[in-house]
């Protein structure tokens, strides 16, 4: 019987598959790997795939590189979360409309034996003062992410240039993902700077935990950005346009504000409300 | 398949985080493969939507390798024995070549296809990157040197030995390619699964021109890529034997098919 029931499933996968991977219309979504890894489009995307038919596909990678994707004209809209880099691509003339979806925050995490006495506080600055006189290790995204972006824009509130912190043998820049970071913290008992989506959904924590947070300088904002048709008329405007609508919609907001990890809310709906 | 229902579907309840019924556990999951057979085997909706996603990454990650060695064996079969059989200028120096690109990075190849693709590259109107094509070419141009190589080779051998005598019988040079992969067609095997086995484990080029889209570009490496860099190092792994199991069976049947064949044509003779 556990055969048949075995096979029944199988078949039933199988006809799910055939049918399932049909949507008419797609668009390809350009986004960070904190959105993708979160669970969170995971979680969003059928609803709204449920909805209007239109199938997003979603290339996650650093903010970065996404808005160079963009920028080369490879995606139809973008999902990404760093300010400055995004008024950039606003100020080339790239994106037409650039609106807020939602908030969460980054966190210091690091090794529970804290060599920096850095543990409990909520001050990010004097956290990394404290890790950079200590000499603890530090892992880097390096890779131009939003959370890459945000670390060093922190650094040199801290007193820090990117440029001096890289000959530090005690910052340790891995040009990787977000897990990949993690990963590597968690190897090398060292701290580094993370988003807590990314954080929750990690399953290798090690020894690692939550060292600083709560600092209002660490507030990560994620922004829908919709292209210039002037720069990239080959690009799906408008079915992007129904899905970035929907995004800021209250239905959207419901479904980001819904989603949650273990229990936790982890993105802050903030349409209506940028923070 | 029976045995593969068995194997794998609790883990794939960890492709997407948040359905997550299960604790990481470092036994690799046997634990958890033996309580999904034994307690939570129903076809109920969760059951279908991990089993789904799971046969999904697996049928696309086998039909786009599939598809890239039949393309590459179509171009490598004929390309590989003609090097063996025409002499003329240079062909010294094509080998050297095609040996040389067995060792071509996977990641350069991703690269260069991914600028030709773009929408804003040479063949960008074609509308390919992100999509299981681009994937499919990408694993082409890396499984033609090694299959072209390994043909090469035995056809070099095998037409030292009897090229003359298909030129006394009549035959053209032309002619002769088809006779040459007849007679090493035991090797050919060999190069057709050397090729299928660079394709079907290449992780860099399909990762750069498929995007890893979940459910239309994600293969069997990419999402180990993925797990690994989520901290998902169980199912990254088990993931990896899933891949090696269907590495080796697909070599069985080849293998065991190709001796029926071979049983089958002595008896004609």
């Amino acid at each position: 019987m556990r055969a048949v029931r075995s096979i029944l499933t199988i078949v039933a996968a199988i006809v799910a598959i055939d049918s399932g991977s049909a949507a008419e219309q797609s668009i390809i979504l350009a986004s960070t790997t904190s959105v993708e890894s979160s669970g969170l489009l995971a979680s969003i995307l059928p609803q709204f795939t449920a909805r209007t038919g239109i199938a997003v596909n979603v290339v996650a990678q650093g903010t970065g590189k996404a808005l160079d994707t963009a920028r080369r004209g490879d995606a139809d809209l973008l999902l990404v979360h760093d300010p400055e880099a995004e008024q950039q691509f606003m100020d080339e003339g790239h994106g037409l409309t650039r609106r807020q979806i939602a908030w969460n925050d980054f966190i210091i995490v690091g090794p529970s034996a804290d060599p920096a006495h850095v543990r409990g506080g909520s001050d990010s600055i004097a956290g990394l003062k404290a890790i950079a006189s200590a000499k603890a290790p530090f892992v880097s995204r390096g890779d131009k992410s939003g959370t890459n972006a945000a670390e060093l824009r922190l650094w040199k509130i801290a007193g820090q240039a990117p440029d001096a912190l890289g000959k530090e043998k005690w910052y340790r820049d891995v040009g990787g993902g977000m897990g990949q970071a993690l990963n590597a913290a968690s190897a090398m008992d060292a701290y580094t700077l993370s988003d807590r989506g990314t954080w929750l959904s990690f399953n290798n924590k090690g020894s690692l935990i939550i060292a600083v947070e709560g600092d209002p300088r660490l507030i990560n904002r994620y922004d829908v950005i919709e292209l210039n048709p002037q720069k990239h008329a080959g690009a799906k405007l408008a079915t992007s346009k129904v899905f970035a609508d929907w995004l800021v919609s209250s239905e959207g907001q419901q479904a980001i504000g819904a989603y949650q990890l273990n229990g936790q809310k982890l993105f802050n709906p903030s349409a209506g409300s940028p923070k | 398949m029976r045995g593969l229902s068995r194997r794998v579907p609790a883990e794939i309840a960890r492709l997407n985080p948040g359905t997550g019924i299960v604790p990481a556990s470092p036994d690799f999951g046997l634990r958890r493969w033996h309580r999904w057979v034994y307690v939570e085997n129903s076809p109920s909706a969760g059951n279908v939507q991990r089993l789904r996603d799971f046969l999904e990454i697996v049928v696309l990650s086998v039909s786009v390798s599939l598809a890239a060695t039949a393309v590459a064996a179509t171009i490598g079969l004929p390309l590989g024995a003609a090097l063996a059989i025409f002499p003329f200028p240079g062909r010294r120096s094509i080998v050297v070549l095609i040996n040389a690109f067995l060792g071509l990075p996977p990641v350069v190849v991703g690269l260069i296809l991914y600028l030709a693709l773009s929408r804003s590259g040479p063949l960008g109107f074609l509308g390919l990157l992100f999509t299981p094509a681009a994937m499919v070419i990408a694993q082409t141009i890396l499984a033609i040197p090694i299959i072209s190589a390994l043909v090469h080779r035995a056809s070099e051998r095998a037409w030292a030995r009897y090229g003359d005598e298909l030129i006394c019988d009549g035959a053209s040079r032309l002619q002769a390619i088809p006779q040459i992969l007849l007679i090493v067609r035991a090797e050919l095997l060999t190069a057709v699964l050397a090729g299928f086995g660079r394709t079907v484990s290449e992780v860099g080029a399909v990762i750069l021109v498929g995007g890893n889209i979940r459910g239309l570009t994600r293969t069997m490496t990419t999402t180990i890529a993925l797990q690994t860099s989520q901290g998902d190092l169980s199912l990254a792994l088990a993931l990896g034997a899933v891949l090696v199991g269907i590495s080796i069976s697909i070599s069985a049947t080849v293998f065991a098919l190709a001796g029926q064949a071979r049983t089958a044509g002595s008896d004609e003779t």
